[in-house]
């Protein structure tokens, strides 16, 4: 009874706070510094104290517990409103930011402006709509950081995932770009969060981003140099050693919100094997999408900018027709029996189309590529991808169709470091041989629909692309069956007739 | 009987993991006509993850492994009915309703029941094991008219359903006969420390107590049982798990061989042509060295249906699981075994040492020999193992130094989490010290 009144009391504590916050919107703070901390003070001191009513007299273990009796999680009443709450948001953040207060032309109000004294002292200037959001969104993380630790309390992966994720988003992705900025008030606009990589990043190298590092001096340089170490080098090495995890689970910021605040809906994923095809389909799909746009980007910005590129359009649509032509057959010869004959296909045709039509228009001296207006391209991907899918689905969708909807269907970083995980990577689940029962809690609460279970009962091992290495299969098996792990290459899917267990001696 | 042997028929009777490996192994080696008859479901589901769907973790659906279109595309035939008797002359089942099916070959896989001993008020309503689909919603029918619940039997099940009922807020008395939990198979130590674990979740654990007799109130409900120690309990509920048994009434006249269970051969046969038993239901007339005659196991009822779909497709072939293992969850505490390690080993025949965590929930045993020092088993607690390793070393004979020397690397658990490998290394030089004469 106490236990309830304090759940209940530490509920009402944490929503004042937020109503206060959201209060922001109509009333106009004299005091924003006080009224601000006050609001940040109760949202997390609610959220604490939920936390600990909640976690902190059980003993360590599997707390799932009513998952599917809770309205929040299984799509209920409290699921929709979140949901319906949190789209609101997004919508207005992307499409409407002056309902939230900000103001192209002068000062912003309201919310937006609420966030000001915390903007001046970090970056110098005046909240934006997107200062506010990384503010909310650097706190959900640790917040709901602070709870996934509590619940998976002497696990020591998630632990230190967790702790990752959550030193990821504050320091790289919050405070050292906005500090950045205010050292360098100079220097015009361009993306200072370190391990947001192209093609997560889809501006990273569009005309207006590259012409502002490029003309960042230093600071702006290293940005580019850096970033392109990271698509080319750093990114290939770390996935070869530790599958596409090193990425999506302990480093990126849609992963590091999904992992947290979205921990509670990761079961709502669908595991049906069309919902599969179509993940494939859809990924693959954003993927091509984002690489033909920058393709396009680039072109147009040596076209237009002779000099400051740092090569000619003949030496980069050669370069681009090398590189696709090396990749194509390092993936054809590399994993002849690891693709699917619709992959094959499809990588086939795909690279013939854009070969050929690079050379044809490239060396033909046209000022579009790839027939195509680059910047409507930009546009329309930034709208689809960027904001509708990323945001609005992305994370608004969270109560409805789980916590990683953009992860498994949009992100073309995913895609990227999949294909890598699928074919050339050390990381694998190895299941546990013969202890598998079948009972289906780690098909469930895996947040990217993969039917683990069907390859566990099998005792085949999981390597999958599109597995972000949570680890959370592993943690809820009652039977120890799964671990994630690096090995060789050798022997890396492990398919046997039987699992183990049986002496019979049978041919395969 | 005048029957066209060009048709190869093959019915099975019971839809768990032993009836529906076989049928899944019999289509992958060949076009054989299948049908799977179970009257408690139409498809497939996990029997040991029904306390999952309880406890909240999971929907019902969830514990069914395959989408249910796979049958059809598998051209597997699903019949839900329940067979009342068995015509072996005639190679007939005849279902309640009335009506019958043919079979060529007939795979029993018809599992087991909760045991009840003839208690005084055992038919009362709220009273009853956990086995059946039906069970689960008995039980969950109960459950909001239910403040306190007594589960009687100390073993899988019933520590199953304390854990269950104690996650849906109910005061719950746990009656146990031994001594101390489950300690026919852990031995002491592990098994006091799942004493303690019980406990402190909050559950009555009464040990060395029987059920007596359970009264009902006014509507036929259970109110209260009597304990052999002479306490009574009030409840709402009561849990009957002290152990399954074949569930092979209705094939009594068939002229099939029952003892406990359906009786057969290495090969899976029966006494009788064209009928085979897997499972729970099954009774090994020899049984392996070691193992028992009925081994009510998922793991190997699932070896069993293996075994035989290679017998009706290709090649006889005979039961033949590996080293034995096993494992389960107590809570919050990971249970696994493999090879043998008795609760009060014959010293001359196997020798043990022992390691336990100074206050974590770990623990690990190790068997050997104490004539050459080969390892003979291990049962650990809290932490996971991995079955390949333990598969070899048992499988060729290995000198415990040398599964010691390598025992971290056969751990299971996430990344990051300890080994233990040097304090166990230790406890292993201490107890080979004392062996080291007969080497």
């Amino acid at each position: 009874m106490m236990n309830l009144l304090k759940k209940q009391s530490s509920i009402g504590v944490g929503l004042l706070g937020l109503t206060l916050l959201l209060s922001a919107l109509f009333i106009a703070y004299d005091n924003k510094v006080l009224w601000l901390s006050v609001s940040f003070v109760l949202m997390t001191l609610g959220g604490l104290i939920y936390f600990q009513t909640i976690y902190g007299h059980q003993l360590s273990g599997i707390k799932n517990n009513g998952v599917w009796f809770s309205a929040l999680t299984t799509r209920g009443i409290t699921g929709w409103l979140l949901g319906m709450g949190l789209t609101a948001f997004y919508i207005a953040i992307y499409w409407f930011p002056e309902v939230l207060g900000f103001n192209t032309q002068g000062e912003s109000t309201g919310l937006v402006a609420f966030f000001d004294p915390l903007s001046l002292s970090l970056n110098g200037s005046p909240a934006t709509q997107w200062f506010m959001y990384g503010t909310l969104y650097t706190f959900a993380i640790i917040l709901f950081g602070v709870k996934f630790i509590w619940k998976y309390w002497g696990n020591r992966y998630q632990l230190f995932r967790t702790l990752s994720v959550v030193f990821f988003q504050l320091c790289f992705a919050f405070l050292i770009p906005e500090i950045l900025a205010k050292l360098n008030p100079e220097t015009p606009y361009f993306a200072k969060d370190l391990k947001n990589m192209w093609p997560l990043n889809y501006y990273f190298l569009d005309e207006w981003h590259l012409t502002n590092m490029l003309t960042g001096g230093n600071l702006g340089f290293f940005f580019l140099v850096f970033g392109l170490a990271m698509i080319f080098i750093g990114s290939p090495i770390l996935t070869y050693f530790y599958g596409k995890r090193w990425y999506c689970s302990w480093v990126c910021g849609c992963g590091g919100l999904a992992e947290t605040a979205g921990d509670p809906f990761r079961q709502l994923s669908s595991k049906k094997l069309s919902v599969w095809k179509l993940e494939r389909w859809m990924i693959h799909a954003v993927l091509v999408f984002v690489t033909v746009t920058t393709i396009a980007a680039i072109w147009s910005f040596i076209t237009q900018n002779p000099e400051l590129s740092l090569i000619s359009r003949t030496q980069f649509i050669s370069g681009v027709v090398v590189f696709i032509i090396a990749l194509m057959l390092i993936l054809f010869f590399w994993s002849k029996n690891g693709l699917e004959k619709d992959a094959k296909y499809t990588l086939i045709s795909l690279g013939s189309i854009l070969v050929l039509s690079l050379c044809v228009q490239g060396f033909s001296g046209q000022n579009n590529i790839l027939f195509l207006n680059s910047y409507s391209f930009q546009k329309w991907y930034g709208f689809g991808v960027g904001a509708a899918f990323s945001g609005v689905l992305g994370v608004g969708f969270y109560p409805f169709l789980g916590s990683r909807v953009w992860c498994r269907f949009g992100c073309p970083m995913a895609a990227i470091l999949g294909l890598q995980q699928r074919l050339f990577s050390r990381f694998r689940i190895t299941t546990n041989g013969g202890q598998c029962i079948s009972c289906g809690n780690c098909s469930a609460y895996c947040e990217m629909g993969i039917d683990v279970r069907a390859y566990a009962q099998r005792g085949e091992n999981i390597v999958r692309s599109s597995c972000v290495g949570c680890g959370i299969c592993s943690a809820v098996c009652p039977r120890g069956v799964l671990k994630l792990e690096n090995d060789g290459l050798e022997n890396r899917i492990n398919s046997t007739p039987y699992p183990l267990g049986n002496a019979m001696e049978v041919d395969a | 009987m005048g029957k066209e042997s060009s048709n190869k028929a093959i019915v099975i009777l019971g839809n768990g993991v032993s009836g529906i490996t076989a049928a899944r192994h019999l289509r992958k080696n060949s076009a054989l006509p299948i049908t799977v008859i179970s009257e408690e479901s139409p498809y497939f589901f996990s029997r040991t993850a029904l306390m999952y769907v309880y406890m909240g973790h999971l929907k019902f659906e969830h514990t069914q492994p395959y989408e249910n279109t796979f049958w059809e595309q598998n051209n597997i035939e699903l019949v839900q009915k329940r067979v009342n008797q068995l015509d072996a002359e005639k190679q007939l089942l005849h279902f309640e309703d009335g009506s019958s099916l043919s079979y060529d070959r007939l795979v029993l896989a018809c599992g087991s029941k909760p045991n009840k001993l003839g208690w005084l008020g055992e038919d009362l309503k709220a009273v009853q094991g956990l086995y059946h689909k039906k069970d689960l919603d008995s039980l969950e029918a109960w459950t909001d008219s239910t403040q306190s619940a007594t589960v009687v039997g100390g073993g899988l099940i019933g520590i199953e359903l304390a854990e269950m009922l104690h996650s849906r807020g109910k005061k719950v008395h746990f009656l146990v006969r031994e001594s101390s939990f489950w300690n026919t198979v852990l031995p002491a130590e592990e098994s006091e420390l799942i004493n303690c674990h019980i406990r402190s979740h909050g559950i009555e654990l009464h040990l060395s107590t029987e059920l007596k007799s359970i009264q009902g109130d006014a509507n036929g409900r259970v109110a209260q049982v009597q304990t052999s120690k002479g306490a009574t309990l009030p409840c709402e509920w009561v849990g009957l798990a002290v152990g399954v048994s074949p569930n092979i009434d209705f094939l009594k006249g068939s002229g099939l061989d029952l003892g406990k269970g359906i009786r057969i051969n290495r090969f899976l046969e029966t006494n009788l042509p064209n009928i085979y038993a897997v499972g729970d239901c099954a009774e090994q007339l020899e049984p392996l060295p070691g193992r028992q005659a009925v081994e009510a196991v998922w793991y190997t009822g699932r070896i069993m249906g293996e075994t035989l779909a290679q017998t009706l497709t290709s090649v006889k072939t005979s039961y033949q699981p590996g080293p034995w293992f096993n494992s389960a969850k107590f809570f919050d505490i990971d249970y696994q075994t493999y090879g043998q390690v008795s609760p009060s080993p014959d010293s001359k025949k196997e020798a043990q040492v022992f390691w336990q965590h100074p206050h974590k929930n770990c623990s690990l045993r190790l068997s050997f020999d104490p004539q050459n020092l080969y390892f003979k088993g291990i049962v650990s607690l809290g932490i996971r193992l991995r079955h390949e390793y333990f598969d070899r070393w048992l499988c060729k004979p290995t000198l415990m130094n040398e599964v010691v020397k390598t025992l971290g690397q056969s751990f299971f658990d996430p990344e990051f989490s300890p080994t233990y490998q040097a304090e166990i290394q230790s406890k292993w030089e201490l107890k080979k010290s004392s062996f080291a004469l007969n080497q």
